[in-house]
């Protein structure tokens, strides 16, 4: 069976910079890679080639086995931002269901509800989203990436707002996900928050993994001493 | 499940511009404001005695649906623009043309209400007498709003990422309008005059042939200014 997620020798480049530079990796059912580095190593813009947001300069990315950007694959995949990616004039809501609807599922509005109540905020999803707190936005943009199940669920710093329970929401929310058989990619500056879901943890630096292993058995603080050392 | 297809998705894509604009009502109402204030700045500026009504409104009527269009393009790709909407729609399994033909339809039905409104605005100013052509005057609007939307939604997806974008908009867009709102004036102008629809079908057939080029061609080149 082809891998949920794999990138191969991806480069990116912007106007002569190597935003990505040759990174590979796969990721199979039930894996979760949490990616960290300091800001501009490029785990954003290896985020979005493996969305199909950007194309690779070379390389490429397939999700389920079908290289991006077909929307085949896009149909795999559940994004979350550390941008909200709402409609403020409508409601969490609309918004959602507009998502359940682009995606062709077969009963939009259930769909749209059970994704409400699992981010819990259902009582507040008719309300203009413009009236929400940055926190119960991101859990609206939460429901909106996971409303079609998606098997793949890459995640970009979706801690961003959040308070508490709604972080704890979101780890068990990913940890369900994760352990339902979704592939997963975290990036984050948080070293405990992801190696805590992860089963493969990664560091980057200057558009490379500088380091890439397992996260089975990483001790988070030895590990926060690692990276200090490889991104000083 | 699988997702719709290119007219499904565009008209889901389409509904959800019209409900939004419908609730901020802010580009239309700027459109519109924009229209009436183009037309009773022309009056006032207006010699009868220099000039005939018939020969100034099809010029006043063009530049100012032309103007006020480009409101309302501008802010359909706003909204996708506002905390990374965008992102959400181009990783959607829908094909990236049901975006531009969903956006272009919202236009269309943007531009053509504020054209409802300015254009009677305008005969009631004017006092010109359309008479027996106002099917005929409303088939050359259709014609030309589709046209205009057509160029229009493809610049603004292009510039709608650009520090900027209001500026680039028409500079970039008004240039590739001139095909159709020269036809499509020159076609009003007969009308108005009270001239045979006859006379003006060589301008519709040049209008015709504007839309679908530029609505075929613009819809082909749409996904290409997606990526960043």
């Amino acid at each position: 069976m082809a891998p949920r997620v794999e990138a191969l020798h991806l480069v990116r480049v912007f106007g002569g910079r190597r935003a990505v530079d040759g990174v590979s990796c796969s990721l199979r059912a039930g894996e979760c890679l949490a990616l960290f580095g300091p800001n501009g190593a490029g785990k954003t813009t290896t985020l979005r080639l493996l969305a199909g947001l950007l194309s690779p300069t070379s390389g490429e990315a397939r999700v389920a086995g079908v290289r991006l950007p077909a929307p085949e694959a896009r149909h795999h995949i559940g994004l979350i931002s550390h941008r909200a990616m709402l409609y403020e004039a409508l409601t969490g809501r609309e918004n959602v269901a507009f998502t359940a609807r682009l995606y062709g599922l077969p009963d939009p509005d259930g769909a749209t509800d059970r994704a409400l109540r699992a981010l819990r905020i259902a009582e507040r999803a008719d309300v203009p989203v413009r009236q929400l707190s940055r926190g119960m936005q991101q859990r609206v943009a939460i429901a909106r990436a996971i409303v079609h199940g998606p098997d793949v669920l890459l995640a970009d710093e979706p801690y961003t707002g959040l308070d508490e329970q709604g972080a704890s929401a979101l780890t068990a929310l990913l940890r369900e996900r994760r352990e339902a058989g979704a592939a997963i990619v975290v990036v984050t500056h948080h070293l405990h928050e992801g190696l805590a879901l992860a089963t493969h943890a990664a560091i980057m630096q200057g558009g490379r993994f500088v380091r890439h292993e397992p996260a089975q058995g990483l001790d988070p603080l030895a590990y926060a001493d690692t990276y200090r050392a490889l991104v000083a | 499940m699988s997702a719709p297809g290119l007219i499904a998705s565009a008209w889901l894509i389409a509904r959800k511009d019209l409900a939004i604009e419908f609730r901020t009502r802010s580009a239309f109402l700027s459109a519109l404001v924009l229209s009436l204030l183009a037309i009773v700045i022309f009056y006032f500026a207006w010699d009868p005695t220099a000039v005939g009504a018939g020969d100034l409104a099809p010029g006043v009527l063009w530049v100012t649906f032309t103007f006020s269009g480009l409101l309302g393009l501008h802010r359909s790709f706003g909204v996708e623009a506002q905390d990374g909407a965008m992102d959400a729609l181009l990783i959607a399994p829908v094909p990236r043309q049901a975006i531009f033909v969903g956006k272009a339809l919202a236009n269309l039905a943007f531009v053509l209400g504020v054209q409802g409104v300015a254009l009677p605005a305008m005969v009631l100013f004017y006092d010109v007498g359309v008479g027996a052509a106002w099917p005929a005057l409303i088939g050359v609007m259709v014609l030309a709003a589709i046209g205009l939307v057509a160029v229009g939604t493809l610049f603004a997806g292009l510039t709608a990422n650009t520090r900027l974008a209001e500026l680039l908009l028409p500079v970039l867009a008004l240039p590739f309008f001139v095909p159709i709102v020269m036809p499509a004036a020159q076609a009003t102008a007969k009308l108005l005059a009270g001239r045979p629809l006859a006379e003006s079908f060589a301008w519709l057939r040049i209008l015709l042939a504007f839309d679908l080029v530029f609505a075929y061609a613009c819809m082909l080149v749409f996904p290409a200014t997606l990526d960043d």
